[in-house]
């Protein structure tokens, strides 16, 4: 693997995390709750799309093979895509779609904190402008998985359910395999472990708060990032996100 | 004879937002550097936020602009970074939301006062509001809602 192989499978891992995250949370749209929790969740997806055009633009500049970042949303099948499992599972109910934006958001915050002193400038930038949009990600989805965690017997029984299906796909953000690690080694990524640390005390916090209850069995499923192997959800939502392109090849407007 | 780089800017000082007219996109801090290469005058600018659906309207409307002033090449150029902060909104641009209804960012996280009957006395109903920019608050005073520009 090159240096630049692993930069541009690193992009596409930033890129899909948003693009995929994006997309599912784009779902909701006209379908929330209640008007401002549309309003905030379409916000959200629009700052993911945002960002991911800036990290599968430059993925697209690093590969050189002319891919612009549309083509690379669009055109790509499910084994091309390097998103984790997390952000690609279904929203279920509005509890677990704020669950699962809380799991990523916290992992995001401190890897984009992280990236934005990265040696490599084109994403220190990328990681810079869009810190600013997920530290308004976080506060919500901290503030909104709190209230409803410690709110009625329902609903804290949805958010407990919601932290049971959804923790075994912590795990598979905070592995480091080769791409990470030759990333690492040359100052452009952080070292995981680091923000696995980080990660915890904050679930720890706000859990406690929640009145929620973190699993104890620490199994995590991977194969989403690396490509290995996506969970069957990933499929349905491309034949979505991807029909236009699929039956219109090239259209445009 | 190619136009004064303060002429090019006056010229800006008239293109508006596209969701909010009453102000600029030089008040916004949109636009950070305008320079001529040879004939090609070139404008960067920058995203407010990276999704904001706007951004290519502004980048449509300055070329559009400059083009009815007789300038036959221009080029946008994005800027990613600096990232763009509330902090480069001028104070004329702070002045007009204010009067226009919507608060402008402060530091605090939000808004010093209602823009509509000035009480200190507000509250939130959403960090997030009808563009990407804003938030939704409402005045405890008047019990008016109203919008207020997000500080990043």
């Amino acid at each position: 693997m090159t240096d630049q192989d692993a930069l541009f499978e690193y992009l596409l891992r930033l890129g899909d995390n948003t693009l995929i995250l994006g997309h599912r949370v784009s779902e909701w749209c006209g379908h929330a709750p209640v008007l401002e929790e549309d309003i905030a969740l379409a916000n959200t997806a629009l700052d993911l799309i945002g960002q991911t055009q800036m990290w599968l633009g430059l993925a697209g500049e690093v590969e050189g093979q002319g891919r612009t970042a549309d083509d690379l949303a669009m055109l790509r099948d499910v084994w091309d895509f390097r998103n984790v499992l997390l952000v690609e599972q279904p929203n279920g109910d509005f509890g677990q779609t704020i669950l699962r934006q809380f799991l990523f958001d916290a992992f995001h915050f401190d890897l984009l904190t992280a990236l934005s002193r990265s040696r490599n400038d084109q994403i220190a930038g990328i990681a810079t402008k869009s810190l600013k949009e997920v530290t308004y990600h976080l506060e919500r989805s901290s503030e909104t998985v709190i209230g409803l965690g410690d709110g009625t017997d329902e609903s804290h029984r949805r958010m407990q359910s919601a932290l049971d299906l959804l923790w075994p796909y912590v795990g598979e953000m905070f592995v480091a395999d080769d791409v990470d690690k030759a990333l690492q080694a040359q100052g452009i990524a952080p070292d995981l472990t680091l923000l696995r640390q980080s990660f915890d005390a904050r679930i720890a916090d706000v859990m406690s708060e929640a009145t929620l209850t973190l699993p104890e069995n620490s199994f995590a499923h991977a194969g989403g990032k690396t490509g290995f192997r996506h969970s069957e959800h990933l499929g349905h939502l491309l034949t979505q996100m991807q029909w236009l392109q699929r039956a219109y090849p090239g259209a445009t407007w | 004879m190619q136009a004064a780089l303060p002429e090019i800017w006056q010229w800006l000082e008239d293109v508006p937002d596209p969701e909010i007219p009453v102000i600029s996109v030089v008040d916004l801090g949109i636009v950070r550097d305008v320079a001529w290469h040879d004939a090609v005058l070139e404008v960067t600018v920058t995203p407010t936020y990276s999704g904001c659906p706007a951004t290519r309207v502004i980048s449509m409307d300055i070329e559009t602009a400059l083009r009815d002033r007789g300038i036959e090449e221009v080029a946008i150029k994005t800027q990613v970074a600096p990232a763009w902060t509330t902090d480069w909104l001028s104070d004329k641009g702070r002045a007009k939301l204010t009067e226009y209804g919507i608060a402008p960012p402060s530091p605090a996280g939000g808004p010093d006062a209602c823009p509509r009957c000035g009480s200190a006395q507000v509250e939130r109903i959403s960090q997030f509001g009808s563009t990407p920019c804003k938030a939704q608050w409402r005045c405890q005073s008047c019990l008016e809602p109203f919008d207020y520009f997000k500080c990043i």
